[in-house]
């Protein structure tokens, strides 16, 4: 379980999260909406620890989250980010297997091309794209060769930014259906930041609407259409009038 | 403008300096320290030899062996004005080993590979491939920084010795060619003026200037601002430090060998 409590985080004056909680439990799949530049990165962030709160607490599994041995702590995450953030000067199955080639999980090199393309193939890519440089691929390739990394050494916990961002609607279906397929394959816990609704109803079990650094709203998929609450509704309707002041 | 705002102003860009400074420092001794700590990464580091050492010899061998033979002939023309012509393979050889060699090899490796570090991890930055080192694992400044500094480290004062014999070879020829000094005596002239402290004092210049444009191409990346014009920014500040401090540190340097 992912548990968030009041945790604060400024950037000079920018007040980005302001005492924000929440709770994702083990096992489902939490998607947090909310505009841009509203804290959802940085949320997401501070869990891993690429970010620092300036206060406030997060708990894995009722631990603090980064106490203890950290690469023990990063091995149990998986995570796709917005641009794929595939690294340009190895192929793709060693951005695959980067995990599998070093550190605590280092394993032989022909065994790690082996899982690599067992996870391409997981994520609909052939094995002849192993050996490509990720420069090579389209932005529906990168994503799902970002998606293969993320699930290639089997993570507990698996973090989603903005998984089709920048894709067109069919590739956007295809990755979202990957997301669900894995997550509950793997018996996963799923954090996932977007705003592309399609994808939250796709696949979130939870949604949490995060805006002025807190969270609005918060509960299932389900009820998120008769939330009753002003910015989910905006949010979702996509309305200009709103409590959620749009900048223009 | 009013004293106590100037002096304020003054105040702040001092401390702000400093405060650079300062930050700079400290990302020496965590890459230092990162360096003598495992995990070690032989690949990167193999991979930063190669683009640090061995593509950087075309462009120091071309500077090297250009100056030399400008060197060659103005020390010609400047010794004939009191009969001491003569001197050309002494003086070539001093001002390579002891001064232009290391200094131009420095200057080029921060043209060509600190602007390369810098655009690179930079751009790794913006695009999160450094958050992505992290989620996987990976010690940033273990697997970009360690491997770049430790490979300058060793093979820019291979790089200076080259550039050096290059250079000299680029006085000699035209020496040789077109000044009309005798080949033997030219080189035998050189190889006895040349001293120990001369070489030494060359290839320590090489490893503090080599250790100086790998820390500054990966400090500033590493610090990089977002989007074209933060990897822009990086690039650009990466080689104006790293030029400034070859040059303090040469000055320093030489100081402290010319004590000896």
């Amino acid at each position: 379980m992912i548990r968030m409590e009041n945790v604060r985080k400024a950037f000079d004056d920018n007040h980005v999260l302001n005492g924000m909680n929440l709770e994702i439990a083990k096992g489902t799949s939490m998607v947090i909406i909310g505009g841009s530049g509203t804290g959802k990165s940085v949320a997401l962030k501070s869990v891993l620890g690429l970010i620092q709160p300036d206060s406030g607490e997060i708990y894995v599994d009722g631990r603090p989250s980064g106490s203890g041995d950290r690469d023990k702590f990063l091995a149990r995450f998986g995570m796709l980010f917005q641009g794929g953030a595939l690294f340009d000067s190895l192929p793709v199955w060693q951005n695959v297997a980067f995990r599998l080639l070093r550190g605590a999980l280092k394993r032989p090199a022909e065994e790690a091309r082996e899982i690599a393309i067992e996870k391409l193939r997981r994520v609909g890519l052939k094995a002849n794209v192993a050996d490509r440089l990720p420069a090579e691929l389209s932005g529906g390739m990168q994503k799902r060769v970002g998606l293969a990394r993320a699930i290639a050494a089997e993570p507990e916990i698996i973090f989603f930014d903005e998984p089709t961002t920048g894709l067109d609607p069919i590739m956007s279906g295809v990755i979202n259906d990957l997301i669900r397929e894995i997550v509950v394959e793997m018996g996963a816990t799923a954090m996932t930041i977007t705003h592309d609704m399609t994808s939250v109803r796709a696949i979130a079990d939870n949604v949490a609407m995060l805006h002025d650094g807190v969270i609005q709203w918060t509960g299932q998929v389900g009820d998120m259409d008769q939330s009753g609450d002003p910015y989910m509704e905006q949010f979702i309707h996509g309305r200009a009038e709103g409590p959620i002041e749009a900048v223009r | 403008m009013n004293p106590i705002a100037f002096l304020a102003r003054l105040g702040r860009t001092a401390l702000a300096g400093l405060s650079a400074v300062g930050r700079a420092a400290l990302f020496a001794l965590r890459a230092f320290s990162h360096m003598v700590r495992p995990p070690y990464y032989p690949r990167e580091f193999l991979q930063a030899l190669l683009n640090i050492g061995w593509l950087s010899l075309p462009v120091v061998g071309l500077t090297a062996i250009f100056t030399g033979g400008a060197l060659a002939l103005q020390i010609y023309a400047g010794g004939a004005r009191f009969n001491a012509e003569a001197v050309v393979p002494q003086i070539v050889a001093i001002g390579m080993v002891r001064e232009l060699g290391p200094v131009l090899v420095g200057l080029m490796i921060a043209a060509r590979v600190t602007s390369s570090i810098a655009a690179e991890i930079a751009t790794m930055k913006v695009t999160e491939q450094i958050d992505a080192l992290v989620t996987l694992s990976t010690h940033p400044m273990k697997y970009l920084v360690a491997p770049r500094v430790l490979a300058a480290l060793i093979t820019v004062p291979v790089l200076v010795g080259v550039g050096d014999i290059i250079g000299i070879m680029g006085g000699y020829t035209v020496a040789v060619q077109n000044l009309g000094f005798n080949s033997a005596a030219y080189l035998k002239n050189t190889v006895d003026f040349l001293e120990p402290l001369d070489i030494i004092s060359s290839l320590t210049k090489g490893a503090a200037f080599g250790t100086i444009a790998a820390m500054m191409g990966c400090y500033y990346g590493m610090q990089s601002g977002r989007g074209a014009q933060g990897v822009g920014r990086a690039t650009k500040g990466s080689v104006e430090s790293a030029a400034v401090l070859i040059l303090a540190a040469n000055f320093v340097l030489t100081g402290v060998f010319f004590s000896l």
